[in-house]
């Protein structure tokens, strides 16, 4: 492993070594290794109490591993956390904004915690406000924004130090899809731009739609890793998915499939469809047509498609992200 | 605008490139420490029915205690409002410390202090900021105290200057004190039990002093501990130098305390924000 000192043109933007981290006799994480190239969006994907928030902590400075070494852009982040501090923008779920203080106010205040002179942190504010369309609730507090325009208050706080590493815990975590949209739209500018993001979710989509890299990480461990389809590869290819017009018929539905495949179908009662792991996917699908028809079964959909990333977590861990409390009930009924 | 370079000088250099300035970690700590000042001060602003709220109770203290027990009340002679003004400066100082102790649980709560936490900037000047704030908190309603006891009757009779004295004193004292409540609310943590708690030594310091009442008619165990503790040794002080009396022992003693509180619990305060 290459060290250098100001780490100016790392090629791995953050490297994190065997990090285990105990709360009591909890381990939140528990020898976790990852390598964030520079440009790159790496997506750590996992349910709630995963250990994913805590892992940020640590990159970010603001938790001490127990074991392990944790660099960003080549620096020790226990050796040297202020030169880190200058690196990274932290932003996430918590939404890290002062209520009582207008948009612009919290921006220009991190400016001036940044160094920057007072005219300087105000064209910084004036900019990011511009960018995330917040230039005309600038002046207004934040208490009176909407979910939306807070989580884009604080990511645009932790733009102000122009970070070569941006750190998103949750980013869009209980946000409506449009939303969330938006903000990813907005991610995806800042990446095009050349910054390197450290990306938590627990939403497999999202994962999808803006990471290169993913690592899979369940009870403080990384249980899988790679780009999206190498994922999803690992499945074994295909699944084939129904879904019957009568949300009654869901059982019948997995019955025939089960049938046709010979596989163990999974059920999706939100949104009313039944997929299963389709190796001969043509002939199945054919196969599952024709039952369907015989038994009098009335389909919405019936499709044959690349397995979702909630497949991949189903397959690796034996049970679904929804199992666990998340937010993903709250997002679908939205 | 044209940016251009200026030279290092006492306040650091600017970089004209990025617009930021390069300060060595002492001028950090400072201008991080008016940051947060200001950012506190914003929400002392914002939040008028807090500061409306720290005046309320005292002036309802000062009228209820000057006139419900000031007639029967013994102090030596010496007129009650002239008695009570010095201590219920002190005790206002003390019951605006749980601002923040709150204040900070909420704001440990609220996730902003990791966004401060992840910025390089000084780590100290967030609770420094917050002192101070709450410091300068004091000098208004005190000054409101000071008006309302001018009405009632109280008449400092040893200068103005010896009077503003007492008065710096006793923000002295606030702000040593502040550092006592910062660490019990990152201590507690949660908003409610810092509500709780921070009641709980502000009364029996406040009363079992010479804030109300000589301590000398208190029975002997409860003067033991009356005597010796510094809400007493500062009230004295300040009610010295209103009205007259020996100073410059009970001065002396009085700073001690205020740096010894700041001391001690500045120390802890920060070493619980540090670990968090």
């Amino acid at each position: 492993m290459e060290t250098s000192g100001n780490g100016s043109d790392h090629e791995v933007a953050v490297e994190v070594n065997n990090i285990v981290k105990h709360f009591g006799d909890v381990k939140a994480v528990d020898g976790v290794s990852i390598s964030v190239k520079q440009g790159e969006v790496f997506g750590l994907l996992g349910p709630n109490g995963a250990g994913k928030t805590t892992l940020v902590r640590i990159v970010a400075t603001l938790s001490k591993p127990t074991s392990g070494v944790c660099l960003v852009g080549g620096i020790d982040t226990v050796a040297n956390p202020m030169a880190v501090r200058s690196l990274i923008g932290l932003a996430g779920q918590a939404a890290a904004v002062d209520d009582l203080l207008t948009g612009r106010e919290n921006l220009e205040i991190v400016g001036r915690l940044y160094q920057l002179t007072t005219a300087e942190a105000r064209r910084r504010a004036d900019d990011i406000l511009e960018r995330l369309s917040l230039t005309e609730a600038a002046n207004r507090q934040v208490s009176t924004y909407s979910g939306g325009m807070r989580r884009r208050i604080d990511l645009g706080a932790s733009l102000v130090g122009r970070p070569r590493i941006l750190l998103l815990d949750e980013p869009t975590t209980g946000l409506d899809p449009r939303t969330r949209n938006e903000l990813w739209s907005f991610i995806q500018e800042l990446v095009d731009n050349g910054t390197t993001v450290l990306l938590t979710t627990q939403y497999l989509e999202e994962a999808d739609e803006l990471a290169n890299r993913l690592a899979v990480i369940d009870h403080g461990n990384i249980i899988a890793e790679g780009t999206p389809d190498q994922l999803k590869e690992q499945l074994g290819g295909d699944v084939l998915m129904a879904a019957p017009a009568d949300p009654d018929h869901l059982s019948v539905v997995a019955e025939v499939l089960a049938a046709v495949t010979g596989e163990t179908p999974r059920i999706d009662a939100k949104r009313h469809s039944v997929t299963v792991p389709a190796a001969d996917r043509i002939a199945a699908l054919l196969e599952a047509g024709q039952e369907f028809q015989n038994r009098g079964v009335a389909l919405r959909d019936l499709s044959i498609s690349r397995p979702s990333l909630d497949d991949v977590f189903l397959s690796i861990t034996g049970k679904s992200t929804e199992d666990g409390e998340d937010g993903e009930d709250q997002e679908v009924t939205q | 605008m044209t940016p251009t370079a200026t030279p290092p000088n006492a306040l650091g250099s600017l970089d004209p490139m990025s617009g930021k300035v390069n300060r060595n970690g002492l001028l950090r700590f400072v201008f991080d420490t008016a940051t947060m000042t200001r950012r506190n001060l914003l929400y002392l602003y914002r939040r008028p029915q807090v500061v409306v709220f720290a005046l309320i109770t005292p002036i309802m203290f000062v009228s209820l205690f000057n006139f419900v027990f000031g007639g029967s009340m013994d102090v030596g002679g010496q007129n009650y409002a002239d008695f009570l003004i010095p201590g219920i400066m002190v005790q206002t100082v003390m019951f605006g410390g749980s601002n923040t102790a709150v204040g900070l649980a909420e704001d440990m709560g609220r996730g902003v202090i990791d966004r401060f936490r992840s910025l390089p900037m000084s780590r100290m000047a967030v609770l420094t900021g917050r002192t101070i704030a709450d410091g300068l908190r004091g000098v208004i309603t005190n000054t409101v105290i000071i008006v309302v006891g001018l009405v009632i009757g109280f008449r400092p009779s040893n200068g103005i200057l010896m009077t503003g004295g007492a008065f710096l004193l006793v923000l002295l004292f606030g702000y040593a004190t502040t550092w006592f409540y910062a660490w019990m609310g990152l201590k507690l943590k949660s908003v409610e039990a810092v509500q709780a708690a921070s009641f709980l030594p502000t009364f029996p310091l406040t009363f079992a002093a010479s804030t109300f009442a000589p301590v000398e008619n208190m029975p002997d165990w409860l003067q033991t501990f009356s005597a010796n503790q510094p809400v007493t040794a500062i009230v004295d002080t300040a009610r010295a130098m209103m009205h007259g009396g020996d100073v410059a022992g009970p001065l002396i003693r009085s700073l001690l305390w205020c740096f010894g509180i700041t001391l001690i619990f500045g120390f802890l305060a920060t070493r619980e924000f540090r670990k968090g």
